[in-house]
């Protein structure tokens, strides 16, 4: 997978750039249809700035461009999986599409409605279609609670059920998580982090979501365990077809659960594809790069051309003119430089925003 | 919590055991004190004025002839009235704000958070000097004067936690399930904010003790004739070199009340902080 013309490792269906198909041991089987009903969810020009304030009157110093004009969509069943390195406003981007950060401009619609500027209050409704699963097991569960009453929690702050029917639900829920229901009166210190986050996987869950964004919900747990969370989320998908924005740094994680991947870089996605296009075919340099800094578990291996970036990531602060990768870039031009590039489709399904992709030939 | 789970070291048991055994001794007599009193604290009986120490006036009896023991023991009974009184209305009081200008942020935080910077900036008894002057003795307005600023502590306090406390995940978790901002303060925010307000508060209680003290000793205090220890240690101080002992039991009474109240505070700070925790 470091070669970008030579399919090395993702041997399954490595199909052709665009088909947005599942692959083969993706799970699903609802590819997104390019249909009439509007997709689940639709960010268009997403932007969060943070303000730097700085002195006595909190002068306005400079913004943060955490998320800067982020467009995405997610079809019902469908898992999206977003990479980036740290820092690059992956979980921002997935905190403000459900509204736990207010974004600076862009709109969010849910099933065609737009939720960008509801208040707290008529967020509610939504708020049972969008849960979210954190990424560290151990902040995300409050330790006075016990583990029944953190998962019962939504279906009493939303009236769903009570008394004894909650507490069937709730055992239902333990029991679909791998959770036993007599771990119920437990706290949360007394479950290992594995557990902990099938407690939060219970607890997105509860409210029958159609969506989940799942904040690199693996990247804090042991290997082993990271299997076994990840299966566990393929299973409720194919169980209750609900869909995924599931934001890794892990490319390997990502490659297993994604039907696309959406890769950012400085606030913005530089490139969306089907799983295997992107593996197989990047079409970005930054994609490219990213790519052959994934390990291979072989020494046999035959390794491709290794893509070292030079330099670190740039201040969000005060982010590259143009395209933000041209900085690090190995192919940059003088056009990159002055002009942002826009994220384009250049075959059916495989978006990059890049002025010379390296799938045209011109890298 | 992880410090419930193991038991405190041995240097921490002796603290706690002390803390214990002291505030213990304040808070069994203060309740019950009509029961445990020998004698009638205000009986007036000059023949037996300044009488040292005996078999039946076990710490003697003071200019009035009054026992000195059984004034202690009613004595303990004012001091556990301004303190309990003092701290609950000094903790619900800062709890609440400091919850309110936390969780709120912006101009109700600014607003706040700068009225308690300008009370902390009244130097404290002057302050309570002159509300009790103003609202005249009495151990009711002996709280009113004390809360008026005890409350500033706790309210800065617990600010502080409320800002640890707010951008965990749970609490963005219990926001994105769509729960209220009443829910989110007291179901997630305030329970896990309370142990350091409950080590806060075992201080505050010594604090409201020894300023009690201090008011009646500068005749401030309690009604005249009821028995502070303050007062008691005030009216000691004219007779110190004939009978030290009027004044020097109601002082160790003040003494060990206060030690067996900062122990108890740092007890359980060792208990609740894990990261305290003597091994």
């Amino acid at each position: 997978m470091t070669d970008r013309t030579a399919p090395s490792r993702t041997a399954p269906g490595s199909s052709a750039p665009g088909s947005s198909a599942p692959g083969s041991s993706a799970p699903g089987s609802s590819a997104p249809s390019a249909g009439a009903p509007p997709p689940l969810l639709e960010v268009t020009g997403l932007k969060k700035y943070f303000p730097i304030r700085k002195g006595v009157f909190s002068r306005l110093a400079g913004q943060v461009h955490a998320v800067d004009g982020v467009d995405l969509t997610i079809a019902k069943g469908e898992t999206l999986g977003l990479v980036g390195e740290s820092g690059c406003g992956k979980s921002t981007t997935g905190k403000v599409l459900l509204k736990l950060i207010e974004p600076t401009a862009g709109t969010i619609r849910v099933n065609g409605e737009d939720i960008t500027h509801l208040s707290k209050t008529a967020m509610r409704p939504y708020r049972r279609q969008m849960q979210i699963i954190f990424q560290d097991p151990y902040s995300s569960l409050n330790p006075r609670m016990s583990a029944g009453s953190i998962v019962g929690e939504p279906l009493t702050i939303h009236k769903i059920a009570k008394g004894r029917e909650k507490q069937q639900r709730v055992a239902a829920l333990f029991e679909r998580v791998g959770l036993r229901p007599d771990q119920m009166t437990k706290y949360p210190h007394e479950f290992s982090g594995g557990q902990r986050q099938r407690i939060g996987i219970a607890r997105a869950l509860a409210l029958n979501p159609s969506l989940i964004v799942g904040d690199e919900p693996v990247s804090a747990l042991d290997v082993s365990i990271q299997a076994q969370v990840i299966n566990l989320l393929i299973d409720l998908q194919e169980e209750f077809g609900i869909s995924y924005l599931f934001i890794a740094h892990d490319l390997a994680v990502v490659e297993h659960i994604s039907h696309r991947v959406a890769v950012m870089y400085l606030g913005r996605i530089v490139e969306v594809t089907g799983r295997s296009a992107l593996f197989t075919n990047p079409w970005h340099p930054y994609t490219e790069a990213l790519l052959s800094a994934v390990p291979i578990p072989d020494p046999s291996a035959k390794r491709g051309k290794r893509v070292i970036l030079k330099g670190d990531v740039p201040s969000p602060i005060n982010p590259p003119s143009g395209c933000h990768f041209h900085t690090r870039c190995l192919y940059v031009q003088e056009q990159c430089k002055v002009e942002t590039p826009q994220l384009r489709e250049l075959s059916p399904g495989h978006q990059v925003a890049c002025h010379f992709p390296l799938g045209s030939g011109t890298g | 919590m992880k410090g419930f789970a193991t038991p405190p070291g041995r240097e921490a048991r002796r603290a706690l055991m002390l803390a214990a055994l002291l505030t213990a001794g304040f808070l069994l007599p203060a309740v019950f004190a009509d029961l445990l009193a020998p004698f009638d604290p205000s009986a007036v009986d000059l023949s037996g004025g300044l009488q040292p120490p005996d078999a039946s006036h076990l710490l003697g009896r003071d200019q009035q002839g009054a026992d000195i023991l059984s004034r202690l023991i009613h004595g303990a009974q004012i001091s556990l009235f301004v303190g309990f009184w003092t701290v609950t209305v000094s903790t619900l009081l800062g709890v609440a704000v400091g919850l309110l200008a936390g969780y709120a942020g912006g101009w109700v935080e600014q607003l706040l958070m700068r009225l308690v910077d300008v009370l902390l900036a009244f130097p404290g008894l002057l302050l309570a000097i002159a509300l009790v002057a103003m609202l005249g003795a009495g151990k009711t307005n002996v709280v009113i004067a004390l809360s008026a600023l005890g409350w500033t502590g706790f309210a800065r306090l617990v600010r502080g936690q409320v800002l640890a406390v707010k951008n965990l995940d749970y609490v963005q978790a219990a926001e994105g399930l769509g729960a209220n901002h009443l829910r989110i303060m007291g179901r997630h925010i305030l329970p896990n904010i309370m142990a350091p307000v409950l080590v806060q508060s075992s201080f505050a209680i010594a604090g409201a003790i020894l300023s009690e003290a201090s008011l009646s000793f500068l005749g401030l205090g309690v009604a005249v004739g009821e028995p502070s220890w303050g007062a008691m240690l005030s009216e000691g101080r004219y007779v110190l070199f004939e009978a030290p002992f009027v004044s020097i039991f109601p002082g160790t009474a003040i003494m060990l009340v206060v030690l067996g109240f900062n122990l108890l505070g740092d007890a359980v700070a060792d208990w609740l902080d894990p990261k305290r925790r003597v091994s």
